[in-house]
């Protein structure tokens, strides 16, 4: 069974619990971020995660230290730019390359050692036992504070002046989103690589849009998409060596495709 | 029993003066229609009463018991996404997040409550439905409710019949009539002058570097609010 061959390797069942806890924190994060139209962020942040890999990689401090402080401090600067009524998005599209072209130099300059191919496309070998650690607490952590506020988070995201009216402080919500946002993306990112960790945000939600009309409904069900989307691909992709980012992006795109089929027919009938 | 109560004060943004001087009040049970121009200062007027900006001079000063932030508020529709995912029963209890302490979920008290206020409002038999396949009346009535979660005490309502066909705004105008005859206060911006004109009993009207505060019939009887009338095609009266 292919299962208990991949449970065989360890660095593999370490990816797979890696990837598990990872798919289920983005795809909660990622209900919220696409209804706050705050999508571009999480792609702008993974692009800086990347720059800020290439600079670590070169001076060769541990890639984690250096990322987790850079990409948290710049979803702050993003959300920033994002609520600017004029400009944001082409500000953050500039960001966005601007890290990308300084995390290419730096891989350059670091030479053969460094993988480039790994840091913008993921690689599962990468998912280190320290790597793992941190990937289960930054989820345990993702986790609990979105169950804990999640009232809230919906709150602040369906209506903000009317939350604020009611007392409610809505920025440290859109703070708390930023970080946890920030938190995954550094985590997932090694294994996904920079250029398709975002998908893992945005796909469950939009695909659970879809399908489900309710905000519980739509939690739930991006969870459960997610969580069977990185399971199909990551043996899809061991199964038939495959990069294993680029594999669980596809499974969701199939999703995606699925659903919108199954919310078109539900529309119709 | 007074409210709410503003002497003499001066709001705006970023000290820049909209409604200076500006005295009023606000009893229990009183239905107060808050009426003027675009730009004149009802927006500022609202969002000063809510405590989203603070007056540039002065203060308003809340009866006892009644918080700033248990105001039931009723904001414009424009600034809720048409394509949210939510059910009618998820936007009705989170009204009661102001007064919410538990750290996971809502407790059996919060939720018999949103179920007793979706019944009062008519809701019952669309409350796990979704907001966005709604109907804009629906829509408003499912705004109404969780104000009603966040207080029993003061509503302010701004424009709340904005988009609504005239059956849904006449049902509308009723409800909150009978939620006024249960003891509720009523505050609306409206640029309707029915309300006005049949619910309210006091007035208040912007316009530019000018108010009126008062009576209803005393309303009528300025230049202001005779001008309202005639371009309503209510100047016969």
């Amino acid at each position: 069974m292919i299962i208990g061959e991949i449970l065989s390797y360890s660095f593999l069942s370490r990816a797979l619990i890696v990837g598990f806890l990872i798919s289920l924190s983005s795809s909660l994060l990622g209900v919220s971020l696409v209804l706050r139209r705050y999508s571009m962020i999480g792609d702008g942040l993974s692009h800086v995660g990347f720059g800020a890999l290439g600079i670590a990689s070169v001076m060769s401090i541990s890639p984690m230290a250096l990322t987790l402080p850079v990409v948290v401090v710049s979803s702050f600067l993003l959300l920033r730019l994002s609520e600017r009524k004029s400009g944001g998005d082409s500000a953050i599209a500039l960001l966005s390359s601007s890290a990308l072209a300084i995390g290419v130099a730096a891989v350059s300059i670091g030479g053969v050692n460094t993988d480039l191919n790994a840091f913008l496309f993921g690689s599962i070998l990468s998912v280190s036992r320290s790597d793992a650690w941190i990937s289960l607490a930054v989820s345990a952590v993702t986790l609990f504070s979105y169950l804990v506020f999640y009232h809230q988070i919906y709150a602040s995201t369906f209506d903000p002046v009317f939350a604020k009216a009611t007392g409610m402080k809505c920025e440290r919500y859109t703070n708390l989103l930023a970080l946890l946002t920030s938190l995954v993306i550094v985590v997932g990112m090694r294994m996904l690589g920079s250029m398709l960790i975002s998908s893992l945000l945005i796909f469950p939600a939009l695909s659970a849009m879809k399908v489900a009309k309710t905000y519980l409904k739509v939690s739930i069900i991006a969870a459960a998409e997610s969580v069977v989307a990185f399971f199909i691909g990551f043996i899809a992709s061991y199964a038939l060596s495959l990069p294993t980012g680029a594999s669980i992006v596809i499974v969701h795109m199939c999703f995606y495709v699925l659903m919108t089929a199954i919310g078109w027919i539900a529309r119709k009938g | 029993m007074q409210l709410i109560e503003g002497k003499n004060i001066t709001i705006g943004y970023d000290g820049e003066a909209v409604v200076s001087d500006l005295t009023f009040s606000v009893e229990s049970g009183d239905y107060l229609c808050i009426v003027g121009e675009n730009g004149s200062g009802k927006s500022t007027f609202v969002k000063t009463v809510l405590g989203l900006i603070p007056p540039l001079k002065g203060e308003i000063v809340f009866a006892d018991g009644l918080r700033q932030d248990s105001i039931g508020y009723l904001p414009q529709k424009s600034q809720i996404q048409k394509d949210f995912p939510s059910s009618v029963r998820e936007i009705v209890l989170s009204g009661c997040l102001n007064r919410h302490r538990r750290l996971f979920g809502y407790s059996k008290e919060e939720k018999a409550k949103a179920q007793m206020i979706i019944e009062r409002i008519g809701l019952g038999k669309i409350a796990s439905s979704s907001f966005q396949e709604l109907s804009g009346g629906q829509q408003q009535r499912t705004l109404l409710a969780r104000s009603l979660m966040a207080t029993e005490r003061l509503l302010l309502l701004d424009e709340p019949v904005t988009g609504l066909d005239p059956q849904a705004t006449a049902e509308l105008y009723a409800l909150i009539r009978t939620l006024q005859s249960d003891g509720i206060t009523i505050m609306m911006v409206t640029h309707d002058i029915h309300p006005a004109l049949n619910d309210a009993n006091k007035v208040l009207h912007f316009s530019h570097n000018a108010y009126f505060f008062g009576d209803k019939d005393e309303y009528f009887r300025t230049e202001q609010g005779l001008k309202f009338l005639k371009e309503a095609g209510h100047d016969h009266r």
